[in-house]
């Protein structure tokens, strides 16, 4: 693996000297990516966030999670529904957990909102028919986004089941306001949504929303860990996942 | 050969020219596109794909169609269609390429486009999509420039090409499953996700492309002193009624499995097809259209009186076609989307910007089909009347 590298980088420096030194430095970094090995991050085998409904719920109106992934992220605004771009929004519950309704009337909260994102799915849709591989798996179950890659056929978006994926129809910096400089804009024609935070991951920190989130309504965790805090609220709590007979088996879970 | 293709009459020049135009306006809005990015499309959210990639499907059908007449006269030796295989050759070409040129326009970043082969991508359909029709293309060019040059200088055409020929056969049908497998496969996407998606794709091309074929052979015989052949003519009558009836019967498979099992997420996509929901009815005045257009179509095709009379087959084609467009073109695909994965229910209306860049599209293929037509014409006239 190192003596690829440095192969690599060999052949990189030779190119340099031709064209395009800047977007081969990217796909370096996009290597170290891809195998997620950073010496302060967090580990995890199996990626997974647990969403308590019923905390969520009780703060009506809250979009503390939601801006603190824009701000991050450089998610433009736009008000036009059709070009909007989004990582981590509300659903109302019956249009996030269809059909899952009726079976929770008691605990109340198919009444109010369920916060949705990429749900990182064990089998994922979008990397099935991706013909770029621009989106891809990572060994610790994050659904990542290329999108120095992506060709823009949004194949991925018509395949989703979960309508997780945005496309940037037009310049994102027109929505944009204050640009947080640590965090790459996008360009237009390219594809992108919730990465986990897997830039954040790589430094030993949560994802932003389960930070932003005062009242412990978001937890992230390794799901194959056992002791980890996810598998302690599945083992207390009942959960539910979005759409579970597409069989695609999603990283997100609901306690309801 | 080609130079014949710039030679021509005031009237051939006009046509040339108007399509010309036509073209220019599509690339002078594509580049605005380019530019300002697909959000100048009705597209979105939501409707992620719309009029280009619906376009790109119901033409790669055209191009499958081909082997309606290939078929039968390099497997069957059916004589009759000796003078129109060519014919269906070249819309074929033309098609093939018009298909590449949608999918080109629809994606975000066509500068990209090499991505696909520098990271082949096997499990990917978009790629084997891509590989068929690349394939097909390249085919059906060989196999028509070399018949048709052998044809020209009165020499039987070359044995290597007889192999070609009969891998071009099961190829036509490959493109149309390859397609019909881009959209079947999702389970996210239940209105696609039928098994009698791939037939119905193919039945309804076998009878849209050879009633483009009848158009055009009507029109050639008309404007030209060429005939591919009254008989040649109405065999492909016959095939477009088969064809027809088939894809009348898939539909409804397709209504009986997804409407009986009464599973509300299959339900969901018909009701808004036919009947619209909650004040969105955008495809119900179209779907009726072309159910209407295509029963007329298809009782006229099935009496033999209308079948043989060749103004009555012309105009039954036309509807047919007008009938399969606006179920390929405008309804299969958009429907798929609606309701969304999150159960809304929204209407999509194609922009003009997108409108002009698919005439752009779609008036490139028929001048490649003239130009190829115009010298297919101008070699045979001078074999029937050497002298002029």
């Amino acid at each position: 693996m190192d003596e690829d590298r440095r192969k690599f980088l060999k052949l990189a420096g030779v190119a340099a000297l031709g064209i395009g030194s800047a977007s081969l430095v990217k796909t370096v970094n996009g290597k170290e990516r891809r195998s997620g090995k950073f010496p302060q991050a967090l580990e995890g085998k199996r990626w997974a966030m647990v969403i308590d409904l019923a905390k969520c719920q009780e703060h009506e109106g809250c979009t503390l999670c939601m801006n603190a992934c824009n701000q991050v992220h450089n998610i433009p605004h736009f008000d036009d529904p059709r070009h909007e771009i989004k990582w981590i929004w509300k659903e109302p519950f019956e249009n996030a957990l269809p059909n899952q309704e009726e079976d929770f009337l008691e605990q109340g909260v198919s009444k109010g909102p369920a916060v949705v994102l990429c749900n990182h799915c064990e089998r994922p849709p979008c990397v099935r028919v991706c013909p770029t591989q621009a989106t891809f798996k990572r060994e610790d179950g994050i659904v990542m986004m290329d999108m120095h890659r992506c060709i823009g056929c949004r194949y991925c978006i018509v395949a989703c089941p979960y309508g997780s994926r945005s496309f940037n129809w037009q310049d994102p910096h027109l929505g944009l306001g204050d640009i947080n400089p640590g965090y790459p804009t996008r360009m237009r024609g390219v594809v992108e949504k919730c990465i986990f935070c897997e830039e954040r991951l790589a430094k030993g920190k949560l994802p932003a929303c389960v930070e932003a989130c005062p009242y412990g309504a978001l937890t992230f965790g390794d799901l194959d860990d056992p002791g980890s805090k996810v598998r302690k609220l599945l083992k207390s709590r009942y959960a539910v996942r979005r759409k579970v007979e597409l069989g695609t088996r999603p990283g997100v879970f609901y306690l309801v | 050969m080609i130079e014949y293709a710039f030679k021509g009459s005031k009237r051939y020049w006009s046509w040339v020219i108007i399509l010309l135009l036509i073209i220019g306006a599509g690339v002078g809005t594509g580049v605005y596109q380019w530019f300002k990015g697909l959000g100048i499309t009705g597209m979105g959210r939501d409707i992620p794909w719309g009029f280009y990639i619906a376009q790109f499907t119901f033409l790669v059908g055209v191009a499958a169609s081909a082997v309606m007449v290939v078929l039968p006269y390099y497997l069957h030796h059916y004589k009759t269609f000796a003078r129109m295989t060519v014919l269906g050759e070249f819309v074929a070409i033309a098609a093939c390429i018009m298909c590449m040129t949608f999918i080109f326009v629809d994606m975000g970043r066509p500068d990209r486009i090499l991505n696909v082969f520098l990271h082949p991508t096997p499990n990917s359909l978009m790629f084997w999509d891509t590989v068929v029709l690349f394939g097909y293309l390249v085919l059906n060019s060989v196999i028509a420039w070399t018949t048709f040059r052998a044809e020209r200088q009165d020499i039987t055409p070359p044995r290597w090409i007889k192999p070609f020929i009969y891998l071009s056969i099961p190829w036509a049908f490959s493109i149309h499953t390859v397609t019909a497998f881009l959209y079947s496969g999702l389970e996210g996407r239940p209105f696609w996700m039928s098994a009698i998606l791939a037939p119905r794709f193919l039945a309804s091309a076998f009878a849209a492309g050879p009633a483009l074929v009848v158009v055009a052979c009507l029109i050639v015989r008309k404007y030209t002193r060429y005939d591919p052949g009254v008989d040649a003519i109405r065999a492909l009558g016959k095939v477009i009624a088969y064809a027809m009836t088939a894809n009348f019967f898939f539909i409804g498979l397709e209504l009986f499995t997804g409407l009986y099992s009464d599973i509300p997420h299959h339900v969901h996509h018909f009701e808004y097809l036919f009947l619209g929901h909650g004040g969105h009815a955008g495809l119900v005045p179209w779907i009726w259209t072309s159910v209407l257009l295509g029963l007329i179509g298809l009782v006229m095709l099935i009496v033999p009186k209308t079948r043989n009379n060749l103004s009555t087959l012309g105009f039954a084609s036309v509807l047919v076609f007008v009938s399969l467009w606006i179920d390929k073109g405008m309804a299969m695909v958009i429907v798929g989307f609606i309701p969304t994965p999150l159960g809304y229910y929204l209407d999509y209306h194609p922009t003009l910007p997108e409108l002009t860049i698919s005439a752009g599209v779609y008036a490139m293929g028929l001048l490649i089909i003239t130009a190829l037509y115009k010298m297919a014409i101008t070699v045979r006239e001078r074999d029937l009347y050497p002298g002029g």
